[in-house]
This record gives C-alpha cells, structure tokens and sequence, in this order.
C-alpha cells in the first residue's frame, strides 16, 4: 500500500531543539515513514511554555501567536510532538479565534504580519488517528511490538481541557492505547495514566514534585507495565528523574511514542535505549 | 351526559405522580386510562427503600396507592404499553392508539401464582435492581406487583427465539429422522395450572378516546457510563443511587443486607459522591440534580443502621436541604449517626488490590484525601428520559434545553403545557422529590378536574 503523501508545518519548540533532540530526530524519522512530510516553521521562537491565564493581558499571548503567524504563510495544519508546545499553541489559538478583539491588539504589536485564525494547530497522534489511520500504521510495523506491555502515560497537558485541546476524553482516553495497539504492543491502562507529574513543580516544590512522578511510576508498575510511554519532555524527564536511586529492578524505563514506533518501523538508530534493550533481549 | 369521551382522562406514566393524578380524578368520579410502559406500576418509587424524611418504607406507603388503581372502578390501567399516535377530534377531544406489547401471557387467564418465575431456568440481569440482582427471563417487576401477572422478555426467552428460529428457516424445523422439532424450554408453559402462557400474543393497539391529558412521564439517572472519572460504570463496586436503594430494599435482590456486589462481603468503608455528573456543565449536566442531598443522607444513615461499625463518608460541594425537616434530617445524619461529610470533590474513582481508590479535596481543611473504600455510591444526576422528548412531540408539548417537559408559563401556571387539555406532572418537569411530585400531580388532577367540571355544567345547560 502506498501512504498518501501529506504536508505539515512543523513547530519543534525549544525542549525539542535542546535536551530532547531524540524526541525531535524519532519524530521526524517515523513521519518520514508515513510519507508526512514536515515543514519547520521559519525563524520559530518559544511557544511561551505556560499558557497564558491572566488573559486580559494580551501580550502574553504574543510569543504563540508569533508562531502562528510564522505557520500562517505556509497555509498548512502546524504539527507539534511536545505536549506543552501544543498546549499552549493550541489554547491560544482557540482563545484569540473566540476572541477577536483580543488578536487585533496583538496584531498591533506584531510586526510579521497579522494573526488570522487560519493555522490549524495538530499533535501528531492526532494527525496519526485521523489523517493517516491506524491500519496505516500497523501496514508500516515491520518489527512488532510483540509481548511489550507499555503503559501509555497521557499527563495532563496534552488533552486538558477537553473542549479546547480537541484531541481525547481525559478521563477515558486511547489515543496512545490505540496507537501501542497498532505498533502490536499490549497496552495496560493504569489509574494514573493521565495524572499530572508534577510539572514546574519541580522548581517551586520538588517533594510535590517527586511524590506525584513517583506515583505515577508506581501505578504504572502495579498494573504490570514494562515501560511507559509518554508524549510529553517534561513528564520523561520528572519520571525519569523520580526513580534515580531506586533499585534497578523498580525502574521503569521511559520512552516518547515516537521511540515505540521508530522501534516497530524498523528504525533502530532513533529507537532510544530503552528499546534497544528490548529489540536487542 | 354522554360518554363521548370528553370527560375522560389519559394519564401517561404510572409513577408515583401518575398514579395520584389518576385516583385523584378517578376519586371524582371521571373515567381515567393510565398508560404504563413498564409491566406493572409504581414507577422509580417501587425501587426505593425507605423515604426521607420520615424513613417510611416506601412500599408500604405506596402499595395502599397501587392496589388501588389495580381496583378502581374508574381507572382502566394499560401497562407493558406505549403511545402509538395522538389525533385531535374536530370536537376537541383526543383518540389515543395505545400499543400494548405483546406479553406472551394472557393476563386474563394468568392468576399470579408465580410458578412460571419460579420455574423458569434462565435468569438475565434484571434493570428494575439496577443491574444488581438477577430476574427470571419470565417475570414480574417485584412480588408488590400491581397487576401482579408476568411478562415474557422475548429476546431472552429460549423458546420464543427457537420457535421463531425455525419459522424463519434458520433453524430446522424436523431432525435427522423427519420428525418435527419442538421448540426448547417452554418450562413456564407446561408448569402454568391455567395455560395462560399463549406463545401467539401479537401486540395490541388499543383506541383510547379522552378530553384531558397528563404527562408524568417520570425521570432517569445520568448513567454511571458517562462518568469515566469513577470508572465508567467497569468498576462493579462503583453504583448508583438507585442501585444502592436496591441493596438497602428488604424487597431487593440481598433482601436488604448491604453487600458489595463483586463479592458479597459487607462494606465497612463506604464513599457517597454527590453532585456526580450534576452542577458540571462541562462533562455533565449543568443544574442541581435537587434529591440528592437528602437521598444520600439517608442512605448513609441507612447503611449505619445496618452496618454500625461501618464508615459513612459524603464528599459534598454544598448541603442544599430546603424543605420542611430536611436540614434537621442532614444533621441527624451527621450527628446521630456519625456520617463524615467531607466538602469537596473527588476528581477520580479507581481500583487497586481489590479496593477502591477515592481521591478527592477537602477544601475546608485544604487537603487532598484518598480513602480506600469498599463501595462508592454515586449520586448521579436526575435526567430527563430519553424518551420524553418523543412523547412531548406526540401530544405537541415543547421540552426544555435539558430534555424536561417544559410548561408554557413555568411560575404561573407550572402544570400547563400550552397545548390544550393537556397537563404535565411530576419528574418529567425537572428535579422533584416525592413529596413534591405528588403536590404537583395533585394541581394538573385539578385543572382536570374543572375543565371537565365546565363541560358538564355547559352539557347541562345545553340539555336544559
């Protein structure tokens, strides 16, 4: 079967440009795969890392909206693979669409041009689901994932709130699920699967921060999981960082999807350690 | 004056509401058709167990009612029957075509001894104990059943389905040797003393001609399915009010000995989640669902009745106890009866080592909790039926945006639908307790009562 070749723009974000290249390289590899082709934004800058609550202060929206501006020119849907990135793209989107009045005093500081609501903001397991299909995906396995029981690790950002991130149910999502079920994996669901991890917390408050990863961990663990899978830089990092000292034996390694997918697409080299253990056991 | 009909009234649903609007014009002297979907009447009453305030068994308050329309003189009941179609006469009266299902059973025959149920050897999950109990495949809806004859559900029913499995050729119907095959089962039949099982019952459309109508159509509860956050309805030990009613009903499948239904074991830690699925625009319903917090404090008090050394604990947003006796109910509950109520939401329902997770906030000390209960009991919210904006449309009657029947002036004349003659009562409107259904059932009886009490003074002045 041929894949319909598509078109993205793509926006990495600085985590993706910095301490998770990996996520950025086994991203861009396995959509190569699909036959996605993904554009980088021109002269792209931060997405603003935290979404702006205080809204009446339109300013803060200026650091995504230059992002989608920048996306505007190509007139195709901007693909993310950061949770955060995302997040914050796409409530900002969807707060200067229903807000009019707020993105023409915006436009008055922005000198690239003017936000005009026409930039669709994606993750890629959306652009996954719906665009390419999940029987696409398993057409391209070559090496399934057979016996893995991954945890499909959800966090908050990426699908809360529901009715702006337009992505999945937060309380019942499948997203990933569906995904681990395509790559031949055995996805075991676990309560905490779409629990925060702590976040930023890990500045303010890093017990907080360490209590919340390490139960998300464990929760994981008892539910029979292998490995977690996550979406999301900072929920690997806090998790990751949440099991340093424990016995190897309680680890759980961690890994973003796109490692899960170059690892069944038969792309070792962006398949990350965790399952270059598993191909190589 | 003559029958034409234009004294008559259908009332429509046998609930609590139904019923008193029914006695209440039958009691006058006016003919009335009660309409009942379910087999036998009494509505979401006949599920409860006991009634707050006053703890009264709430089938020994009612059955005094039931029995009496099963009697009246003046009430012909349909039940296990749906409204077909509604026309209005030039003269202003309504012909009504009821269809009753077909039962499988004649009625007439059919003496209530129960022996079919008895005998009966499927047992399917029954919905009037809310999935918590089982019922025969030939069955009544309890042993207070009013009329107290059975019903066939023909989807379950071994024979009905190898009867029909043959007649439509996609069973045979002769076996190796050329004899003909008799359906299997049938048990029910052979075991009936007066025959009255009649495999043949065709479905029956029954023309009704009335000069008033009532809708009480009654409510539901949100599903638990709507709720993934307690876990969707797949954590067995998560239910729902009524589900709980059930476990607490001396009628219900544990004759009233509360249990967790996974393993039998009797609860000692047990959480009530109110406002589940209500006062949540986003993933609910955005009103009070109105019942709930007297219906939990009674539930919790109830349960310590049976379990004394159990934990009662009630996560609230807000005690809304507006009602005679209501607020000294709450704090009975809580003072007498040891109920610890936590204000708060609790954010996820989940299992671990065979007990639940509760994990939730105690936003007056300012505290996450989590309790490891045994039973969750979700106070889900009070919806409108499915069905009810068919049945509106039929009679003309506009529903509001939550899918309630909706009066055409909502504070002056609160019973009235706007279309003529027609009435509205009870649940179907919105929120109501007991109490109030039966208030209000009482007001759309009496605007009956006078539009048919001016037909007959305007008969008697033509006749004059």
């Amino acid at each position: 079967m041929t894949l319909t070749p598509r078109a993205y723009s793509y926006f990495p974000g600085c985590t993706l440009a910095t301490t998770a290249v990996d996520y950025d390289a086994s991203g861009r590899a396995v959509a190569a795969a699909l036959n996605l082709d993904l554009h980088e934004v021109p002269d792209w800058n931060c997405c603003g890392a935290s979404f702006p609550l205080s809204a009446e202060n339109v300013m803060s929206f200026i650091a995504p909206a230059r992002v989608l501006i920048a996306a505007q020119h190509a007139g195709q849907d901007l693909a993310t693979l950061c949770a955060v990135c995302f997040h914050v793209l796409k409530r900002s989107d969807s707060y200067l669409r229903k807000h009019p009045e707020a993105a023409d005093r915006l436009n008055a500081f922005v000198t690239e041009g003017d936000y005009a609501a026409r930039v669709k903001v994606r993750h890629l397991l959306g652009v996954l689901r719906d665009d390419v299909g999940w029987e696409a995906v398993r057409e391209r396995v070559v090496a399934p994932l057979q016996g893995l029981r991954p945890a499909p690790y959800y966090g908050c950002l990426l699908l809360r709130p529901q009715a702006e991130m337009e992505l999945d149910d937060p309380e019942a999502p499948s997203l990933l699920h569906d995904l681990l079920h395509a790559l031949g994996a055995d996805p075991v669901g676990f309560p905490r699967q779409a629990e925060c991890c702590g976040s930023t917390l890990l500045v303010s408050a890093p017990e907080a921060n360490q209590r919340l990863s390490a139960a998300v961990i464990d929760s994981a663990r008892s539910a029979g999981a292998a490995i977690v899978i996550t979406a999301c830089p900072l929920c690997k990092f806090n998790l990751e960082r949440a099991q340093e000292g424990r016995p190897q034996a309680e680890q759980l390694p961690v890994a973003y999807f796109t490692q899960a997918m170059a690892a069944a697409f038969g792309l070792p080299e962006h398949a990350g350690p965790a399952f270059r253990r598993e191909v190589a056991a | 004056m003559k029958d034409s009909g234009c004294t008559t009234a259908l009332v429509v649903g046998a609930g609590i509401g139904g019923i008193t609007a029914a006695l209440d014009i039958a009691n006058s002297g006016f003919p009335v058709v009660l309409v009942e979907r379910e087999p036998s009447i009494g509505g979401h009453m006949a599920q409860l167990s006991e009634t707050f305030p006053t703890l009264d068994c709430s089938q020994c308050i009612m059955t005094p009612r039931t029995v009496e329309v099963g009697h009246h003189e003046n009430i012909r009941l349909h039940t296990y029957s749906d409204i077909e179609s509604v026309r209005r006469e030039p003269s202003g009266s309504y012909v009504v075509r009821i269809r009753r299902r077909a039962a499988y059973v004649d009625w007439d025959k059919c003496t209530g001894c129960g022996v079919c149920q008895e005998k009966c050897p499927f047992k399917v999950v029954s919905l009037f104990e809310r999935g918590i109990g089982p019922r025969k495949v030939i069955y009544t809806l309890s042993p207070q059943a009013v009329p107290n004859k059975p019903v066939i559900d023909a989807q379950q029913c071994r024979y009905l389905q190898s009867k029909w499995d043959m007649e439509a050729g996609r069973a045979p119907a002769v076996d190796k040797h050329g004899n003909p095959v008799t359906p299997k089962c049938g048990a029910c039949a052979k075991l009936c003393p007066t025959g009255a099982i009649d495999w043949e019952q065709q479905d029956r459309v029954i023309e009704e001609q009335v000069g008033a109508i009532i809708l009480a159509t009654g409510y539901d509860l949100l599903p638990v399915q709507r709720l993934p956050e307690y876990g969707g309805g797949e954590l067995r030990d998560v239910v729902d009010g009524l589900a709980f009613e059930r476990l607490l009903a001396a009628s219900g499948p544990t004759a009233g000995k509360v249990v967790r239904p996974s393993d039998g074991a009797v609860p000692k830690q047990v959480v009530f989640v109110q406002c589940s699925g209500s006062r949540d625009p986003e993933r609910g319903v955005p009103y009070c669902s109105k019942i709930c917090c007297l219906y939990v404090a009674k539930q919790a008090m109830l349960y310590k009745h049976r379990v004394p050394d159990g934990q009662a604990t009630v996560f609230y947003i807000d005690v809304r106890a507006g009602g005679k006796g209501y607020e000294e109910f709450v704090t009975r509950a809580q003072e007498e009866h040891g109920v610890v109520y936590l204000r708060g939401k609790v954010s996820k329902i989940y299992s671990q080592d065979g007990r639940l997770i509760v994990k939730g906030a105690d936003t007056l000390s300012h505290r996450a909790v989590e309790i490891s209960a045994d039973l969750v009991v979700l106070a889900t919210a009070y919806v409108a039926r499915a069905s009810t904006a068919a049945v509106a449309a039929q009679f003309g009657v506009a529903v509001d945006e939550n899918g309630f029947l909706a009066p055409g002036d909502e504070e002056m004349a609160p019973v009235e639908s706007g279309v003529e003659a027609v009435f509205l009562a009870g649940a179907a409107l919105g929120p109501k307790d007991i109490p109030e259904t039966v208030a209000q059932a009482s007001g759309a009886a009496a605007k009956v009562l006078s539009l048919f009490q001016q037909r007959v003074a305007a008969e008697a002045h033509v006749t004059a």
